[in-house]
């Protein structure tokens, strides 16, 4: 198990350092630099700027230095706010974030398990087809329909009511909280809802099941520790780069809903080409969904007893 | 779905009552953990739910487009950090009423063609209760002109004794042309006269920065709440980045009369239209801009809508380096004889607020009594198909060639960037069978490619830094370096240097009426649209004042009235 824990974490170590040179190289690659403004700058004000940033040194050079900060956990200065590091950003952003994210999954993993055992449950029954069809739905619509329609049908709500029951934006409160977590797990859910589904039917005509019944085991036992759990670990698998896609993929939804989270700086750094903040982001969010990855993959000997390993 | 129960039915059934549970309990769960992450986050500061307007406590709440990138005043260029700093901070002299200037922190002045001085009102200070000094004055435009400090705004001083050869490395600090005579007099030698020099002074980077507080906040001025010193009508008493920035009034302002609410509190950080105008049809906020489809449901609620000139300028630009076809007068006259601002604005971009452009001046800019558009006209030019045609045949005559090669129209992903350019990319191959080739980069990429001459045509605009036409008319100068499609025209380089020395309104404007017509006779670019802004402001709230020069939008002077 600890070899096993140790070789992954090894393993997870050379992706991020992957990751970061392709990022470090594909920033240098694209044309223009974080110093090309509105204004255009005299030479020497250029020369200032680019020895301020070690911009000014052979690109290798850039490299070795960039990769002894990371290793060192530093990420530098942001180019757009001259006077803030990215290591400020990501430890202000982040916990809003994975807040969002965090709620997200749950929504997204109880209610996929859930609405996922109910409709093979009752399969090609009324409850079934009502849930696969949210199901398309919530697959096909991208989250910033969801989100300006969930906005939408808050305005109305509060109109409604005659005063504010949920805030229509903003952050600090469970009520901020409520509609943009679950408007960013929708599509997870349905994903989920729909992984459960087929893993629950196939179990349901699985020989240990069939013994089960037969031994007479009562219904409640052999629907929790035999169908359930076993369902489960399809879903289980897909649970990690989940959390790690919502917690990055959340730019949408924090813009719509005004909710201060990394997802802007990670989406707004590539438009500004702000160097340092994407290389920031990115391999901050890269890290996280190589350790989500493991985690799940440790996680699976908890569940499932037969891939446990040595 | 009825019938006789059977053993699959009571699995069915039982299963249902577990999967029920499973459902109470996590439903219970989660919130146990919202209540202990809401618990967490007020901890950690986020916005409260408050009212767009509160007329009991004197609050107005807004939104923001964004955070503001950089609040240090010697180096923020964009702006969102203008609006918040015009809040905040105060220069020698302000925006008045009526787009009149009005003393700031001094009280006269005296400008020359070689001097300007200032006399600083005794009253005015620094959050902290200390005096305001020439001294700040001095300490802010030098660190400006640092070469360390790589200030883009820099070059605005180069009118000040000594300050572009300080910005190249070539003479002290100390050496530059501005002191302060005791506390209260800040005086100021210039190297060429400076018609404008006033209206300058309203710019940011020319407001005071106190040099202890600065050194104290070791780099990180402007960072944080804390970490910036105010001497304007507000102060910011909390800023949670990317989510909320509250501004109080400022006790130590000294015409703290014309204040009239206590807070403007900037709650909500987000771009994005249809967000804004559900958090003021929710009542959270009490200014939003509109788009096209709030735009009809503002109509059908006969909400007041304001409409603003943004002051800036959109064009085509054409490269006039060595060996580009656009260089080509002919091709370039030819271009210019098809494009329609008029259809472009209508029938294309369809916002409303936007104006069909006919200048590089645009229609805000004061001439000599009145507006400069009307004491100087532009000659207005009539889409002629048959005379575009015509000089597309002298262009392929003096090019030698039979076809045009393909031109590369360079854009970037602005919200009318495709818009724009598909519509040009149809228009000129219909109009005049010239086939285009769309560059569309994101906008640091699209200037970076303007600057290294990557382009024949570029879909571009230009910003005001300052209410006097020098600011555009300088633009194609041969020696400036935002001239990125290199043109070079003697003539107007000539006019150019008579309007930035002369301090005579009358020849300046005749120099501006004269540039324009090169700018139509021998085309640099060619005029498209000035992009303009339509918004709500909740009925309650008056005194809002959208200007195109200086920061925008303007509180400071807001008040509450109640219904």
């Amino acid at each position: 198990m600890w070899q096993y824990t140790i070789k992954r974490l090894i393993q997870g170590v050379i992706t991020v350092w992957f990751i970061a040179t392709a990022t470090f190289l594909a920033m240098h690659a694209v044309p223009g630099d974080p110093m090309s403004g509105d204004r255009a700058v005299s030479a020497e004000i250029r020369k200032n700027l680019e020895a301020k940033y070690g911009l000014d040194k052979p690109l290798a050079q850039q490299y070795v230095i960039y990769l002894g900060n990371l290793a060192r956990g530093d990420f530098g200065i942001s180019f757009t706010q001259q006077n803030r590091e990215v290591n400020d950003i990501i430890r202000e952003h982040f916990p809003v974030s994975a807040t969002l994210g965090i709620l997200a999954i749950l929504f997204a993993a109880l209610g996929g398990i859930l609405w996922g055992a109910l409709t093979a449950l009752y399969r090609n029954k009324l409850p079934d087809i009502l849930i696969m069809f949210f199901v398309i739905l919530g697959i096909s619509v991208p989250s910033f329909v969801f989100a300006a329609l969930g906005q939408l049908a808050l305005v109305k709500l509060n109109d409604l009511l005659g005063f504010s029951l949920l805030p229509v934006a903003g952050w600090g409160t469970v009520s901020h909280m409520l509609v943009p977590s679950l408007v960013l797990g929708l599509g997870t859910m349905a994903y989920l809802t729909r992984l459960m589904r087929s893993s629950m039917l196939e179990i349901i005509n699985s020989d240990y099941l069939r013994t089960a019944k037969a031994k007479g085991l009562p219904a409640t036992r052999i629907f929790t520790r035999h169908q359930l759990r076993n369902a489960i670990l399809p879903v289980v698998t897909v649970l990690g780069p989940s959390i790690a896609g919502i917690t990055t993929g959340s730019f949408v939804v924090e813009s719509v809903f005004a909710i201060p989270g990394l997802g802007r700086y990670f989406v707004q750094a590539v438009q500004q080409l702000d160097y340092t903040v994407i290389m920031g982001t990115t391999v901050f969010f890269g890290s996280f969904l190589v350790l989500m990855v493991i985690l799940v993959d440790l996680l699976y000997g908890f569940i499932d007893p037969r891939v446990r390993l040595a | 779905m009825s019938g006789p129960p059977t053993s699959q039915d009571g699995f069915a059934k039982s299963a249902g009552r577990q999967l029920l549970l499973i459902a109470v309990v996590s439903i219970l769960g989660i919130t146990l953990l919202m209540l202990g992450l809401s618990w967490a986050s007020s901890l950690a500061g986020g916005t409260r739910i408050s009212k767009g307007i509160d007329a009991a406590t004197g609050t107005v709440t807004l939104a923001l487009a964004d955070e503001p990138p950089q609040l240090d005043s010697t180096r923020s260029t964009d702006t969102i950090s203008s609006m918040v700093l015009g809040h905040v901070t105060e220069g020698l002299i302000r925006n008045g009423e009526g787009g009149k200037l009005a003393p700031g922190v001094a009280e006269r002045w005296e400008i020359t063609d070689t001097s300007a001085t200032f006399w600083l009102r005794p009253d005015a200070r620094w959050s902290d209760g200390k005096p305001v000094t020439a001294h700040d004055f001095v300490f802010a435009w030098r660190k400006t002109v640092d070469p360390k400090t790589a200030s883009e705004y820099a070059t605005i001083f180069f009118a000040i004794k000594n300050a572009e050869a300080i910005n190249k490395g070539q003479a002290p600090l100390s050496s530059l042309g501005v002191q302060a005579v005791g506390d209260r007099i800040l005086r100021v030698e210039l190297v060429r006269p400076v018609a404008y020099f006033d209206k300058l002074m309203v710019f940011k980077s020319f407001n005071p920065v106190r040099e202890d507080f600065y050194n104290g906040t070791r780099g990180r001025y402007g960072a944080d709440a804390d970490k910036l010193l105010y001497n304007g009508p507000f102060t910011i008493t909390r800023w949670v980045h990317g989510a909320q920035l509250r501004m109080e009034k400022n006790p130590y302002y000294w015409d703290k009369a014309r204040v009239k609410v206590k807070v403007l509190d900037f709650a909500y950080f987000s771009s994005d239209p249809n967000a804004l105008i559900n958090l003021y049809k929710d009542g959270k906020i009490a200014v939003a801009g509109l788009n096209q489809e709030n735009l009809n449901e503002a109509l059908v609620k006969r909400w007041p809508i304001n409409r603003f000139q943004r002051g800036s300028v959109f064009y085509m630009e054409f490269n006039h380096r060595k060996g580009r076809p656009t260089a080509n007068l002919h091709l370039r006259k030819a271009i210019q004889l098809v494009i329609d601002p008029d259809e472009v604005v209508y029938r294309v971009i369809k916002l409303p607020g936007n104006l069909p452009g006919r200048s590089l001046f645009p229609v805000w800019l004061d001439g000599v009594e009145g507006k400069f558009g009307e004491e100087y006209p532009v000659k207005r030019i009539v889409p002629d198909l048959v005379e575009a045609r015509r000089q597309i045949a002298l262009a392929k005559k003096e090019l030698g060639v039979e076809t045009l090669p393909p031109l590369t129209l360079l854009s970037d992903d602005g919200a009318l960037g495709d818009k724009l350019t598909e519509y040009f990319q149809e228009k000129f191959r219909r109009d005049l069978g010239l086939e285009i080739r769309i560059d569309k980069q994101i906008f640091k990429q699209r200037l970076a490619k303007m600057t290294a001459g990557d382009f024949d045509l570029v879909s571009a605009g230009w910003n005001p830094d300052y209410p006097d036409p020098l600011t555009f008319a300088d633009l194609y100068a041969s020696w400036n370096s935002n001239n990125r499609g290199r043109y070079n025209n003697p003539k107007l380089d000539q006019l150019v240097a008579i309007a930035q020395t002369s301090t005579d309104v009358r020849t300046r404007m005749d120099v501006f009426g004269q540039i324009q017509q090169i700018l139509v006779d021998d085309p640099p670019m060619v005029p498209i649209y000035e992009p303009g802004v339509v918004y709500v402001v909740d009925p309650r709230l008056r005194g809002v004042v959208r200007r195109v020069a200086g920061f925008d939008p303007d509180y400071t002077n807001v008040s509450i009235v109640e219904k």
